[in-house]
């Protein structure tokens, strides 16, 4: 197993993923075998082939700078579980 | 122990555009809450991120004006953390490949030395909502308002190239200066266009390892940057005489209590599990956009001020105050070239407007007295019509939004009096109605002479209602008294 229970324990809290005691036996055991698979994959023989981040040489679309969006805070804030005065409002972050 | 400052600096500088980064709703400064807050901003399921062709542009333009080389693949990252105001999760971000590459940006210093500061690089980003902890909010709870989230940001990150507080304000103003004379920042510190993040360590002087740095983030003026700087010096400094050790840590400082604190560890959570954006395509900046943009690069600040140097036989200095930004410089020159006389429209600027402005916290963008009325003004103090006393009755009057100088001298009466026969008379009378004076002024030695001219000034201005021409009435006088002697 090259991941730790306790690197699966730290990115739970920071993705505020909860899992329980028994599932983080099962968690890092799958996790472990991915990275295992891309440990696997590192051996293949690369030298001839160039790298790319994507598989289509293709690249970013840019749209023009004009305001086409307009003001729908009524309906947005519908479904919204708590708002005040436009706001959208949190369980207070600082003391 | 003599200690060294070492300060490197990341700005955050949110970019002039009409539209969001990766949507189409308005940037505009000052909406109601969440009204410029659209499903792509609000991070909806289903929504994808379309770029702004102008935020990639201006991050060129900026590339281009400190000479750095242009990215022409980028790449967006995804930044992971939670916070209210960050509806995605992440902040779509660059890391591995930004947009713009190595550069440097020349500073001044006051003795009049440069200095090249280096830039790491700098990066397109998208900004955060805004979080609202005061106010009338239901209890226990904290507001956001996202209008802000989306905003396009390049944030500049350079090199811990700076010594001193001196060099990192000069840098920080330097950026201002480019940023705003490129069109691509409004520059207006007061609605967060730009905000500083600075990091700061110390060592003993001559050495040349780094010490243990803090970063304070979120600076956004200049001024509580420099008390910010100083305080965390002064910190640092003390804990290691003290024989302790300067943790790594983020700060923050807040510029209205002054109060410097770190942040707790738990807000820092510096694991941010960057990777590269799924949603979005590596951006690619061809040649011909590049050039294209370089061709339309407006004037830099640099050769603004040498410009002004030759064009306007300004001082370096002032030269250097003057350029420093796009409204500034289009202000002096409106005024200048309309009253012909640009040193003296360069002192109005520096001088009365620019307190006037500082005082009512306004720019030269929304100054109440148009480069057009100074010009009048000013003018008319060339041309002898009012001195400069009357002309800072005309300027308040200006401020006060009393029309333009010709009117305002018409009402008031303003009109210097410079016709050499009505101010020959009034200091002759002057003269005659006060013998004792005169008496007194030729009995005195020469020295004690010039402090007694005074005495007859004010009465001669008295006479005149404050009118007479003061350099005339001065020549008149001498002439008068040297033939008495």
């Amino acid at each position: 197993m090259i991941i730790k229970r306790e690197e699966i324990e730290k990115l739970a809290t920071l993705s505020r993923i909860s899992i329980d005691e028994k599932t983080i036996t099962d968690v890092t055991e799958r996790l472990s075998s991915v990275l295992d698979l891309v440990d696997q994959l590192k051996t293949a023989n690369t030298d001839s082939v160039q790298g790319i981040s994507r598989p289509f040489q293709v690249s970013q679309r840019l749209r023009a700078d004009e305001v086409t969006e307009s003001n729908h805070r009524d309906k947005f804030q519908a479904i919204a579980p708590a708002t005040d005065n436009g706001l959208f409002t949190v369980p207070k972050m600082i003391d | 122990m003599n200690w060294e400052t070492v300060i490197g600096l990341e700005v955050h500088v949110q970019l002039a555009t009409k539209t969001k980064i990766f949507s189409a709703a308005s940037t505009r400064f000052g909406a109601e809450p969440n009204t410029q807050a659209c499903a792509i901003d609000l991070a909806m399921p289903g929504t994808l991120p379309v770029l702004n062709e102008q935020a990639v542009h201006y991050a060129v333009m900026f590339g281009l004006a400190i000479d750095a080389e242009i990215g022409q693949t980028s790449v967006f990252e995804r930044k992971n953390y939670f916070y209210p105001d960050l509806p995605k999760g992440y902040q779509t971000t660059q890391l591995e490949k930004p947009i713009v590459g190595r550069g440097a940006v020349a500073i001044q210093l006051a003795d009049g030395s440069t200095k090249s500061i280096r830039i790491h690089h700098a990066h397109l980003e998208e900004d955060a909502g805004k979080s609202i902890h005061e106010g009338e909010l239901p209890h226990g709870s904290s507001g956001v308002d996202l209008n802000r989230a989306g905003t396009p940001l390049i944030e500049i990150v350079s090199e811990p190239d700076m010594r001193s507080i001196e060099e990192a304000v000069a840098f920080a103003k330097k950026l201002h200066s480019i940023v705003t004379s490129i069109g691509i920042c409004d520059g207006e510190m007061s609605q967060g266009s730009m905000r500083f993040d600075v990091n700061v360590s110390v060592r003993p002087m001559g050495t040349t390892k780094l010490g243990t740095r803090t970063e304070t983030k979120n600076l956004n003026s200049f001024k509580f940057m420099e008390e910010a700087i100083e305080k965390e010096v002064e910190r640092q400094i003390d804990v290691i005489e003290d024989g302790g050790t300067i943790r790594q840590e983020t700060r923050l400082y807040n510029g209205d209590t002054k109060v410097a604190k770190a942040m707790r560890s738990k807000e820092e959570a510096n694991d941010y599990r960057y990777f590269p954006c799924p949603d979005l395509l590596p951006v690619i900046v061809s040649d011909e956009t590049i050039e294209a943009l370089r061709r339309a690069l407006p004037e830099l600040p640099d050769a603004r001020q040498e410009r002004f140097v030759e064009q306007y036989a300004l001082s370096t200095y002032d030269a250097g105050v003057l350029s420093s930004d796009a409204s500034t410089a289009s202000f002096f020159e409106t005024v200048a070239t309309n009253c012909g006389n640009p040193k003296l429209a360069a002192n109005w600027i520096m001088g009365e407007l620019s307190a006037a402005l500082n005082n009512a916290g306004l720019g030269f963008a929304d100054s109440p007295v148009s480069a057009d009325q100074l010009a009048g003004m000013v003018a008319r103090i060339a041309d002898n019509s009012i001195s400069g006393k009357m002309a800072k009755q005309v300027f308040e009057a200006m401020w006060q939004g009393e029309g333009n100088a010709d009117e305002i001298i018409d009402a008031k009466g303003l009109k210097q009096v410079s016709d050499s026969g009505a101010l020959e008379k009034i200091v002759t009378d002057v003269l005659d109605a006060n013998p004792a004076m005169v008496e007194d002024f030729v009995n005195s030695d020469e020295n004690k002479r010039k402090k007694k001219l005074g005495g007859f000034m004010g009465q001669i201005m008295k006479a005149s209602k404050g009118q007479a021409n003061p350099q005339q009435v001065n020549q008149i006088l001498l002439q008068k008294l040297n033939e008495l002697l």
